[in-house]
């Protein structure tokens, strides 16, 4: 299954929710903000969330800005 | 510095209903090291700072930025990186998901070469994100029908440029700014090219509400120690503003008496006067 992170794409098995995904990307990075197709998920629906092919996912986070 | 700010008889800054001592916000992108920044805050005395949202490094681990930020200061998260009204709104909702209130400087900017923020698309964001029950600080090229349209669209503020933003050359569009300090009702904050205290000072003593600094600070060889300097620069300003500044004048006007010290008749006295 191919999923899209931050405009890479990546390889998946199928079983893969977005809250695993999340747990193999972002490691170390604490408050990360998930969007699945253009639609912000909150982290309590993280793991109810089945990732399908062709997902596009985006994880951000704060940084310094002005 | 929070003394001097205390002898300041002034009414408290109020912004999207919350009130604040100090009129000075300090940006966060730039600084060299997260500790720099840290110090940096403590130093300016500032109680709001804007941060931006970005892609997470998947390979790289990266220390939250909001670890470095006291609690007690509000977080204003930028939308930049929009180049549309639609990217601001999703940005702004972003962040709120994330858990970080729903304070919003909405900036877009579509043009490289200049960075100049899109003021139509920005007035579209405000529009939608006011709805949305954001706190909606818009950040413009300084024009009266643009900012009258954001107090239409019930923006909590007006953030017009002081110039070309990092460019640290100050008040370059001064007189739109007066405009706009003269004729909106809503708090005028200066953002961007402020680039010196004296900068900052001048633009509060024209009676903008409060300045924001970023680049200046965060690249400066002692970034907590120019924050400090700015913070007392905008509280000179505001008191050199609520002292109701005297007008300038074409001509001379003595300073001491002009009353003859060692010639007591008035003739002396006209010659005196007349050298």
């Amino acid at each position: 299954m191919k999923i899209t992170i931050n405009g890479r794409l990546k390889e998946f098995s199928s079983a893969e929710n977005l809250k695993t995904v999340i747990g193999q990307f972002s490691g170390g990075h604490t408050h990360v903000i998930a969007e699945v197709n253009g639609t912000v998920v909150k982290r309590p629906s993280w793991e109810q969330t089945a990732m399908r092919e062709g997902d596009a996912i985006e994880l951000v986070n704060l940084v310094g800005g002005g | 510095m929070h003394s001097i700010q205390n002898t300041i008889q002034d009414t408290p800054f109020e912004l999207g209903g919350k009130t604040f001592t100090s009129r000075f916000l300090l940006g966060t992108g730039k600084f060299r090291s997260k500790t720099e920044l840290s110090a940096t805050i403590e130093a300016s005395g500032t109680q709001i700072v804007t941060v931006a949202l970005r892609r997470i490094d998947l390979e790289h681990h990266a220390d939250n930025i909001v670890e470095y930020i006291p609690q007690d200061v509000t977080l204003l998260v930028n939308t930049s990186g929009a180049r549309n009204a639609q990217e601001a709104v999703r940005i702004a909702r972003l962040a709120q998901e994330g858990g970080y209130g729903n304070w919003i400087k909405i900036e877009v900017i579509n043009d490289s070469k200049y960075l100049l923020p899109d003021n139509a698309e920005t007035i579209k964001a405000a529009e939608i994100l006011v709805k949305e029950g954001f706190v909606v600080l818009p950040y413009i090229a300084p024009d009266l029908y643009t900012a009258r349209e954001l107090v239409k669209a019930g923006a909590a503020a007006v953030m017009p440029l002081g110039s070309f933003i990092g460019s640290n050359q100050g008040l370059k569009a001064k007189d739109f700014i007066q405009v706009l300090i003269n004729e909106i009702e809503l708090p005028i904050i200066v953002d961007a090219g402020i680039g010196a205290p004296s900068q900052a000072a001048e633009a509060m003593e024209m009676g903008a509400d409060a300045v924001l600094v970023n680049t200046a600070v965060a690249t400066a060889e002692n970034p907590a120690s120019l924050a400090a300097a700015f913070n007392l620069a905008v509280v000179a300003g505001r008191l050199g503003y609520l002292s109701k500044l005297p007008k300038k004048k074409a001509i001379a006007d003595a300073s001491s008496p002009l009353t003859g010290f060692l010639y007591e008749n008035s003739k002396d006295q006209d010659t005196i006067t007349k050298q």
